[in-house]
């Protein structure tokens, strides 16, 4: 279906980033810029395979700096692991969660934000999208992890993507 | 522009921010060697490329700004294009991992998380 | 004035070369290909904190042009290498 390219996120993101990487507010930068957002947003329409439909932003303004703080302590903890004893850098294994998010986007935030949080790397997930295995630097107690990654990061994302 | 015209609040929070970026990268290389196996191992870079490039494209943010005297966070977009990459390569490098134990024929306790999305 | 800033790029420098050492090392000793494509991952990463703070040290924005680019080719080679370990080839047909 041809219609006339709708003010997305996809093209104010493409348009904030083509200024960024000028680093100027020069008019004909800005005249270019809107005519290679709206040609690639063209270009990129038959390809998206389906649309993302975010909402709540103060939601997702605060599931951004959870993250942050996240990313930080985490740091903390695999340095403190690293430079440990022995005992604690063999402690590392795979786990399973149970998952109730199913929104494709949603699913894909989660990667990224599991995987960029020190410590735990994603590792699949189940055919049916039930359960999730992900790989834990430091694992001690399974019902902690459960419960951070259900509630800190997979409600929310929930409320944004569902 | 030379490193002698900057105030001093800039001076310190620029060399703090260095000082730590760098000794994560550090930190988190060295997991590279400390850590036992691949899977471990998987987590230390994970370090450098969160908080300690962070730190560093902060620093870098604070010296330009300084210097050209406008905000300048040009730098926000190697953090974005980082952010969104490295976790790709953390799991297409995790999958592999598990994929090729099993093909080895290692019976060991490995999970079995079919095929991703 | 500022006295700071020269020492502590020269120790970010050295920490960043122990790092990239570190990594260098895995590369060579590495048991598994995965892992070779991890320190090569981590390598990229760390040539580019040191292209950033070169770039704070001569305040060029050339430098910054440079570490956007070490990151987009960077994560091109490893995320295909990473795919050929994964399924025997790097574009399915």
């Amino acid at each position: 279906m041809k219609r006339w390219p709708s003010v997305t996120l996809f093209t104010v993101t493409l348009f904030v980033l083509w200024l960024l990487l000028n680093n100027t507010l020069a008019p004909g930068q800005l005249l270019l810029g809107l005519v290679l957002t709206v040609a690639a947003a063209l270009a990129t329409a038959a390809i998206r395979p389906l649309r993302a439909r975010p909402h709540h932003l103060p939601v997702a303004i605060r599931l951004f700096f959870v993250v942050l703080l996240d990313i930080a302590r985490s740091n903390i903890a695999v340095a403190d692991v690293i430079l440990g004893p022995a005992k604690r850098r063999f402690n590392s294994g795979f786990m399973k969660i149970p998952i109730d998010l199913r929104d494709p986007y949603g699913l894909a935030a989660l990667a990224c934000i599991i995987t960029s949080t020190p410590g735990t790397v994603w590792a699949g997930l189940t055919p049916d999208g039930s359960t999730l295995t992900i790989h834990v630097l430091d694992l001690q107690d399974e019902e902690t992890w459960v419960r951070t990654i259900k509630d800190r990061y997979e409600h929310p994302l929930i409320e944004i993507f569902e | 522009m030379t490193l002698v015209d900057i105030p001093f609040w800039a001076d310190l929070l620029a060399s703090l921010l260095l000082v730590l970026g760098s000794i994560l990268a550090l930190i988190g290389s060295s997991g590279l060697l400390r850590l036992p196996d691949l899977f471990a191992r998987l987590h230390g870079p994970t370090m450098g490329n969160t908080l300690g490039l962070g730190c560093v494209l902060l620093a870098s943010i604070v010296i330009a700004s300084v210097a050209a005297d406008r905000l300048v966070f040009q730098e926000l977009l190697i953090a974005l294009f980082v952010v969104a990459t490295s976790p790709v390569t953390a799991m297409l490098l995790m999958r592999a991992g598990i994929y090729r134990r099993r093909a080895d024929g290692d019976k060991k306790a490995m999970p079995r998380p079919e095929e991703n999305a | 004035m500022t006295t700071l800033l020269p020492w502590a790029v020269s120790f970010a420098l050295i920490a960043l070369a122990i790092a990239m050492l570190c990594a260098a090392l895995r590369l060579l000793r590495g048991p598994a290909a995965e892992d070779r494509v991890l320190a090569l991952d981590t390598l990229y990463v760390n040539c580019m904190i040191v292209t950033l703070t070169l770039g704070i040290q001569y305040g060029s924005r050339v430098y910054f042009d440079i570490a956007l680019l070490i990151a987009l080719f960077g994560f091109v080679g490893s995320a295909a290498m990473a795919k050929f370990l994964l399924r025997g080839e790097v574009i399915e047909p």
